[in-house]
């Protein structure tokens, strides 16, 4: 399919060099766009203007800074668990990005239990955070940390039971194989736009977005690094390159997840198959979408980062008993009648 | 006889360094003085596990070993120890004097499991398909499997999951 063979080590070589652009570049570009930007226009604010044309080289300038600034860690601090905490979350951002698809050929790996994978790799993060929590000593931090901690576990649980709806109406759990999916299907017949799950699994995809905002402990779920109470949460001790970590974290698992999101829902770097004569089945797809996917996918994480980012901007926090009740008896109960709906509506079909 | 082409160099060396780190991490777990730099130990053990799973290409297994022990029980077993009773530094109740007892029992645990898996799987390879034409790694013929043949036993783990799940309930419920 491919027109170059690459030997395996420049393949990997590729490979790596392709998840870290994944995860960096939307991070950047989030950060710059939606964080300095969009809120600053939000508040009536030009936001940052001196460094670059329209303050674009800010970004730069905040990393300088970071880097400059002293690395320290409380006296108290269990320095080793301390030093390593913040790696951990942004280890599972990139075994996170490995499951994409961007291109008919253009992944980094496609295997049978990607959504599965998906799941179970952004739970590590919550590790990484307990870990932060607990090292630094400090009882904001502790206490920021097991917020964070109880706040996963709980949304954790609806997320998967969204996707669940995904996997059955796919009857996949192979994500490149969710996205052929979405394309060539049809609407009762109807091919112009293959069948974005977002039409079926509305509900799914709603659920879906809402945990992801609580597993980002984004506004209004920002409980754990609630400023005016904890002052920055399991944060609190960090300075310099390991927050600069925490901080790269944060807006990488955001477009991460919004990739996910993208490919699980939107129908990922995929356009309808019809519109070309492809064939789904014999995976006939021209080599150009190699290229084009990747922007069709970053066009769509950038729609939908936006839409969290958007609502980082304009909710105030929920409390900490809201915040559980709104998980475990709002959300849960409706993905599992979602699921049930979704399978009766599998057979009957 | 074993020949040359037969012994896969790579899963080898990667067998290797997985089973040495599970092993220091092991080690880490009896004898960190600390719970909190035990419970991380095991899941370095954990997560080794998961990749030698990958290694028997059963990708399905590793995945949930990453999601159940990892995602959920690990950090549920961190989560209740940082809110209850764990300082940073050194705690001197962590060991105890049981741990006479325990190494001969950890031995003969040892050397059963060590006994059943030579003896069970010494000379056996992975398929590359089984019987079927499926792919030893295929989600989905597993889950033909566990919701066909194995379907009542599912059930009745679940349900024993459930009768768990409503006793702690219960238990942790005092009005």
């Amino acid at each position: 399919m491919l027109a170059v063979d690459l030997p395996y080590w420049a393949q990997s070589l590729l490979r790596v060099l392709g998840g870290t652009v994944a995860v960096l570049l939307p991070a950047g570009t989030i950060v710059y766009l939606f964080l300095f930007k969009m809120m600053s226009f939000m508040q009536s604010r030009l936001g940052p203007m001196e460094a670059g044309p329209y303050g674009s080289m800010q970004l730069f300038a905040e990393v300088g800074k970071w880097l400059q600034k002293e690395d320290l860690a409380p006296d108290g601090a269990d320095k080793r668990i301390y030093r390593m905490a913040p790696l951990v979350v942004l280890v599972s951002t990139f075994l996170l990005v490995a499951v994409v698809p961007f291109g008919p050929d253009a992944y980094f790996t496609n295997f049978d239990a990607g959504v599965f994978y998906m799941l179970a790799v952004s739970s590590i993060s919550t590790l990484g955070i307990l870990m932060a929590g607990w090292s630094s000593a400090n009882k904001y931090s502790l206490l920021g940390g097991l917020r964070a901690a109880g706040q996963l576990i709980a949304y954790e649980l609806p997320m998967v039971l969204a996707v669940l709806g995904v996997v059955i109406q796919a009857g996949t759990m192979n994500l490149q194989q969710i996205v052929v999916k979405q394309n060539s299907d049809s609407i009762f017949g109807w091919d112009g736009l293959g069948n974005p799950y977002i039409l079926t699994q509305f509900i799914g995809f709603a659920i879906f977005m809402i945990a992801v905002q609580a597993e980002l402990t984004q506004t209004p779920f920002d409980m754990p690094i609630a400023e005016s109470e904890l002052v920055s949460g399991y944060m609190t001790e960090y300075s310099g390159f390991r927050f600069l970590i925490f901080f790269i974290a944060e807006f990488a698992t955001a477009g991460v997840f919004s990739l996910i999101a993208s490919v699980l829902f939107l129908g990922g770097w995929g356009v309808p198959f019809s519109w070309f004569g492809w064939d789904a089945a014999t995976g006939s797809v021209d080599n150009w979408m190699n290229v084009a996917g990747p922007i069709i996918m970053i066009t769509k994480m950038m729609v939908l980062s936006g839409i969290i980012m958007w609502v980082r901007f304009s909710y105030p926090r929920f409390r900490e008993d809201q915040l559980q009740r709104f998980a475990w008896k709002v959300l849960i109960p409706v993905s599992l009648l979602n699921i049930m709906l979704t399978a009766i509506l599998k057979v009957a079909f | 006889m074993v020949l040359a082409s037969d012994i896969q160099v790579a899963q080898n060396v990667g067998f290797a360094i997985i089973a040495l780190t599970m092993i220091i991490a092991g080690v880490g777990v009896i004898a960190a003085r600390n719970v909190v730099h035990a419970a991380l130990s095991l899941v370095v053990v954990m997560a080794g596990a998961a990749a030698n799973y990958v290694l028997l290409s059963a990708e399905f297994v590793a995945v949930t070993q990453v999601l159940v022990y990892i995602g959920a029980v690990m950090v549920l077993f961190l989560f209740g120890v940082m809110l209850t009773r764990a300082q940073v530094g050194k705690d001197a109740e962590v060991n105890n004097k049981n741990a006479v007892v325990a190494a001969p029992v950890a031995l003969l645990l040892f050397g059963v499991l060590a006994y059943v898996l030579l003896k069970g799987f010494s000379d056996d390879k992975i398929a590359a398909t089984t019987g079927n034409g499926a792919k030893p790694q295929d989600t989905a013929a597993i889950s033909d499997l566990i919701f066909k043949p194995y379907l009542l036993p599912f059930w009745a783990l679940s349900f024993v999951l459930l009768a768990a799940v409503i006793g702690a309930i219960v238990l942790a419920r005092k009005d």
